[in-house]
Formats: structure tokens, C-alpha cells, sequence
């Protein structure tokens, strides 16, 4: 039986029932730690459009960061105070960006088919990603606790209704889109784009589409 | 503040100027991300992940 060496002094064979030994095999196959922390890039990533998508992380820091101060404190203080109102914009502004950002990543992954050579279930989460930010979003403007979240809420409770899921979705109720907005929703939404940036690094970044069609090399 | 504002309406289309100048930013800086050289790296390689 071939066996591998697994800790100091001591062997495991290879098709051990060790579920800890198959993960670790596993992850050192798809993902060995040259393609997660890479220090070189291909020629053709040589360029503003693949910028796209990293800002949209560092915009999704920012969201979470001055999500996370406004949740400590509560309306009363982002809508009373000087700071609360600081951090109030800037969570407001980093979702813009953040939004901008991800639909122009989007565009550019469009533009080069980024779904190619086995890359469907990354572009396929990037859909799912882009569908539960606009839900986060959308409970985030509920939240605010101020005119325009019951304008909103008023005007969308009637389209959740005949959608028929307005007794669990009830737009109404600030509880429940507040925790969906601070707990939920951006758990999905962080889950996701990890599992999402974790296969972008298996596969490594889509070749440029071929003018002349065929592969390159 | 309280001033509503412009809204373009051709055809089936009706867009407040805010979000059409959003939108126009965003091609305008697609375009640019598409053309302007970028500053090249010492350790490029030439090929992807094997």
C-alpha cells in the first residue's frame, strides 16, 4: 500500500479514511498555494480591465467595515450625530462603488467569454453574487430608518404580495430586513465571493479570445 | 433639494439624469480601463495556472 508521510515519524496511506488527510490531498491537487498567493501573472492580464474586479473587493471591505461600526451604534446615532453621519455616507458610497465596479467586472468578463475552458460555475456564481447584493441592497435602503426607507417600503410591499411571499418577505417590518441586511445577506454575499475569487485562482485568468479563432498557445 | 430632477424619456425608455450620467461614467471608464497602457510587472509570465 503506498503511504505518505504525514506527521513527523509517523505515515498514513494515501487512501486513508482520514477525511482531514483527503481534504488536505484534495487542496493541495486543485489549489497549491503558488496559484492562491501567486507572485507572477499572465502576459495578457496586462490591463485596467482586470482591475475591475479587485476594486469591487476593496469596495466590499469598506461595506462591511462601516457596516459592522453602524451596527454597533444603531440609527439614532447615524442619523443624529457627526460621525454616525460620516459612516453612514460611507457605507452608502462604498455600496455605489461597489455596485459600479461589479458591473463593469461583469462587462469585461462578458466581453472575453470569461465562462471558457471549464469556468461556467465561476461565472455562474458571479451571477449569484451579483443577484444577493442587489437583495442586500435592497434591504439595506429598508433599513435606514428614514422617510425614503418607508416610501420604499410602502411601495414595495405591494409587489411582494403578488409575488406571494409577503408573509415571509415583509418588507414592513424593520427587524426583519435589519437582520437579514446585517447578518444574513452579507454572510452569503462574503461566502460567496471567496468561493468565487478561490476558483478564479484554480483556473487561473481566461486566455484572450483568439482573433483568428482556435486556441493559443 | 426638494426640486425634482430631469428626466429623459425617448420611446420606452425614461431615465432621470443622475443614473444616465452613472451610466455614462461607467462606459466612458470602460473605455479608458480598455486603452490606456498599463504599467507592466517584471515577473510576467506567459502563460496561465497549469
Amino acid at each position: 500500500m503506498a503511504r505518505t508521510s504525514n506527521l513527523e515519524g509517523t505515515t498514513a496511506p494515501t487512501d486513508s479514511k482520514s477525511w482531514t488527510l483527503r481534504l488536505r490531498q484534495a487542496i493541495d491537487r486543485h489549489l497549491p498555494m503558488d496559484h492562491l498567493l501567486p507572485d507572477r501573472q499572465p502576459y495578457y492580464v496586462g490591463s485596467w480591465v482586470y482591475v475591475f474586479g479587485v476594486v469591487t473587493i476593496a469596495a466590499l471591505v469598506w461595506v462591511v467595515v462601516s457596516g459592522i461600526v453602524l451596527s454597533f451604534f444603531g440609527p439614532q446615532w447615524w442619523h443624529d450625530s457627526r460621525a454616525g453621519r460620516f459612516f453612514n455616507s460611507l457605507h452608502f458610497w462604498s455600496v455605489q462603488l461597489f455596485f459600479i465596479f461589479m458591473v463593469l467586472h461583469l462587462w469585461g468578463q462578458y466581453f472575453m467569454a470569461g465562462w471558457r475552458s471549464g469556468r461556467a460555475a465561476t461565472w455562474m456564481i458571479g451571477v449569484v453574487i451579483f443577484a444577493v447584493s442587489i437583495l442586500t441592497a435592497f434591504t439595506g435602503y429598508l433599513s435606514q430608518q428614514n422617510f425614503d426607507a418607508q416610501f420604499i417600503a410602502i411601495n414595495a410591499k405591494d409587489a411582494m404580495n403578488a409575488a406571494g411571499i409577503g408573509a415571509f418577505f415583509n418588507v414592513l417590518n424593520f427587524g426583519q430586513m435589519y437582520g437579514l441586511h446585517i447578518m444574513l445577506l452579507p454572510i452569503g454575499v462574503t461566502i460567496l465571493v471567496v468561493l468565487h475569487i478561490v476558483m478564479v485562482r484554480t483556473r487561473g485568468v481566461v486566455k484572450p479570445i483568439d482573433p483568428e479563432g482556435g486556441v493559443r498557445p | 433639494m426638494d426640486t425634482p430632477t430631469t428626466y429623459f424619456h425617448w420611446g420606452f425608455i425614461l431615465i432621470s439624469m443622475p443614473n444616465l450620467l452613472v451610466i455614462g461614467g461607467m462606459v466612458v471608464l470602460f473605455a479608458i480601463a480598455l486603452f490606456a497602457p498599463f504599467p507592466h510587472a517584471e515577473g510576467a509570465d506567459d502563460g496561465e495556472n497549469k
